[in-house]
């Protein structure tokens, strides 16, 4: 452990920028730890697999088939992580909007971690696309299939990235030294978050809306018309469970940067996001109950898919469910990170089965991805975390904005 | 239930369908039909399940010709290499033959999911698939309920694959390649009108030959493409669970609440932002 007194990173007072940018272009940490051992080459590995797609076409790479277009990029990548990142919208709303000042201290990292994994998921998005360099004609607005699901999620996604840079960018003007900048910005958060959660429940939505018109080919048990609204739902609790998750790794690798008055705070701050989970598990419980009485399946419970159904709802939410509960009552934090995670695995599982295992259940010939599908879906992630470990190393994301960005206060 | 809560939408967001961009979604699925549709009819107990059909779609279209042997009972399906097929299938009728294109649907799922207009109705009828404005995102493959749409996943650049009635032969007033070359006249072009009239009246002056449905008439909000055959569509390899109105109205609640909500929603965050911040000032001053 590292636990020399001087830090190693510092915001900028009055160095002119590019310079400044340029000093901090250099590492900063260990460069042997486990996670860049392990990450440079599977990162290596996706950059040589990605040339390969653009060169030989997706099916060079991809188990991908007429029967089955959209795969672990779209089902994991996308689908999954815009659920996990779900957690930016909730918070900005608790803090923002019902003026929860508690959970203050983690906002910013949450905004940090929502934007990064947006940015990343629409670059992998980009991978998927067969066409990519007809890719700004729904966005110049040369033709918009404004009747398309797709379209609007397109739209609602790229604005949130917007929306997110700004609630973000009072950190990179601090960062900067950048003092006037950083008051007018921080006096646009408000108005970003409030478009960001509009935003928000619109895509997270959508992105169940995406999967209306497949009601042949999803197996009845997951496919719905209450798909939108059940993927709101759960973005809920899947955002914050990816939060409390997301931060109790923090706690320990970005030691140096959080403040002993932080690391106290944070405890209640898992402990009231476990309330929240708890009681949005509650409501999607129930939502999913609702749906499946009427979608009159009994007799599909005692098949392989039906159990399958059942440990999902049973095993990844009933069960986190109620360890949350217990954890807020009991004030126990161990229970609420494996609540955390083993709701992680039922929104993983929840999205996987709408859109790859439970997408054409019936087919003779099943889609399971190729090991090069998923070393570039590790190699996204991985990538992902290298910008916000350089990010977090350097802006005030996790310790405190630099004393005048305080005193100006907001 | 369903149109209970359609209804609800509509009545709903009056407001917000005003407010959405461009044209307006009920315009693709009113069921008028501003030009009347043309479309073809197939008629299995005329095929002779020769393939000239097969063989001359590949040519108007550049792809290869298809190689592969027709046998009784094996599943041929189209592919990005072969936009039609005629299959053979061993039913209570006996052998009979079938083709398998795309249905050219009178609201297609394909056209609502594009994102970019690339696939697209005309008003003449054929869907079509537009390679300057696709972007390969293969969102139409996932909705069509026929599985129409083939993707070139070997190319690096890739193509859609389907059907589309031979758009450009027909703006210059000629046939399909397939309807020209059809020896046994099982394949009938005109509009769709004319094509279900006719259908009925084959099935009423010849009962026995038919079962008395018109496949394409009704499933999935009705189709360009028409079929009729001796035996029950199911054992032709068409999925009998389709329903029969259209695909795009699944998503119809979804699009109407979208202007709403973004209309609708920030006022409210703004409404509880200001209410939270009041009290935080009442207890500041306490
Ligand atoms: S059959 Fe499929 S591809 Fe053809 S028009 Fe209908 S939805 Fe589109
Ligand atoms: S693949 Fe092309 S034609 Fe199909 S939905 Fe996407 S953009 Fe439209």
């Amino acid at each position: 452990m590292n636990n020399k007194p001087q830090p190693n990173y510092r915001d900028n007072e009055g160095t002119p920028y590019f310079s400044f940018f340029l000093s901090e272009l250099k590492p900063k940490g260990k460069i042997f730890t486990l996670f860049n051992v392990i990450s440079v080459p599977v990162i290596l590995l996706g950059i040589a697999l990605i040339i390969l797609r653009f060169w030989k076409g997706l099916g060079a790479i991809t188990n991908l088939s007429q029967d089955v277009p959209w795969g672990l990029w779209i089902g994991f990548d996308v689908v999954t992580g815009v659920a996990f990142a779900g957690g930016a919208y909730v918070l900005t709303f608790m803090v923002y909007i019902l003026n929860m000042k508690k959970y203050k201290s983690i906002v910013r990292v949450t905004v940090l971690n929502g934007f990064l994994a947006y940015a990343f998921y629409t670059g992998a998005l980009l991978l998927d696309l067969g066409r990519p360099w007809n890719v700004v004609n729904p966005i110049i607005g040369n033709n918009f299939g404004a009747s398309s699901v797709l379209f609007l999620v397109a739209w609602h996604f790229l604005l949130y990235m917007l929306a997110e840079l700004f609630e973000f960018s009072p950190a990179i003007a601090e960062w900067l030294g950048a003092r006037k900048a950083a008051r007018i910005l921080s006096g646009l958060t408000v108005g970003a978050v409030i478009l960001g959660i509009t935003l928000s429940s619109l895509h997270q939505s959508g992105l169940g809306a995406l999967y209306l018109m497949c009601k042949d080919k999803i197996h009845p048990l997951w496919y719905s018309e209450f798909l939108p609204i059940l993927f709101l739902v759960s973005s809920v609790f899947a955002g914050l469970s990816m939060v409390i998750f997301e931060g109790s790794i923090s706690q320990k690798v970005f030691n140096d940067q959080i403040s002993a008055e932080h690391r106290k705070e944070h405890d209640n701050v898992v402990h009231g996001l476990s309330k929240v989970c708890a009681l949005a598990m509650f409501a999607y419980l129930f939502l999913q109950f609702l749906v499946f009485i009427h979608g009159e399946h009994w007799e599909l419970l005692n098949t392989g898919m039906g159990h399958w159904f059942l440990l999902e709802m049973l095993g990844f939410v009933l069960v986190p469910m109620i360890l949350f509960f217990y954890s807020y009552r009991k004030y126990n934090l161990m229970a609420v990170r494996i609540a955390a995670i083993l709701t992680m695995i039922g929104i993983i599982l929840n999205r996987l089965n709408v859109t790859v295992i439970g997408f054409r259940w019936d087919a003779a010939v099943r889609y399971v991805p190729s090991w090069m599908e998923i070393v570039v879906t590790f190699a996204v992630i991985f990538t992902e975390l290298w910008i916000f470990r350089w990010i977090v190393r350097r802006m005030p994301v996790l310790r405190n904005s630099p004393v005048w960005a305080q005193e100006s206060g907001h | 239930m369903g149109f209970d809560r359609r209804d609800f939408f509509k009545t709903m967001c009056v407001a917000g369908i005003t407010l959405a961009a461009g044209k307006s979604f009920g315009e693709a699925t009113s069921g008028k039909e501003p030009v009347e549709f043309q479309g073809m009819l197939y008629d299995s107990t005329r095929c002779l399940g020769c393939r000239a059909c097969e063989r001359v779609c590949a040519k108007a279209h550049n792809l290869p010709e298809p190689q592969d042997e027709l046998k009784a009972g094996v599943l041929r399906k189209t592919s990005e290499t072969q936009r039609s097929v005629i299959n053979n299938f061993i039913t209570s009728k006996g052998e009979v033959f079938a083709r398998k294109s795309c249905m050219h649907c009178n609201e297609p799922a394909c056209t609502a999911a594009c994102l970019t207009e690339a696939m697209y109705k005309t008003k003449e009828g054929p869907v079509i698939w537009r390679g300057e404005k696709c972007m390969g995102c293969r969102y139409c493959m996932v909705s069509c309920p026929f599985d129409v749409p083939k993707f070139e996943f070997h190319s690096n650049n890739p193509k859609i694959q389907k059907c589309d009635l031979c758009y450009d032969r027909i703006k210059e007033g000629k046939l399909p390649a397939c309807a020209e070359a059809c020896p046994g006249d099982a394949l009938t072009f005109g509009t769709r009108r004319e094509l279900i009239a006719e259908a009925r009246k084959r099935i009423f002056e010849n009962p026995k030959d038919y079962v008395n449905q018109i496949y394409g008439e009704e499933v999935a909000g009705g189709t360009g493409l028409l079929y009729l055959a001796p035996a029950p569509f199911s054992e032709l390899g068409f999925n009998p669970k389709l329903q029969t109105s259209s695909y795009p109205a699944l998503t119809k609640g979804f699009l109407y609440s979208v202007p709403s909500v973004d209309v609708l929603l920030p006022p409210l965050l703004l409404a509880i932002y200001e209410a939270t911040k009041t009290n935080q000032k009442d207890e500041d001053n306490e």
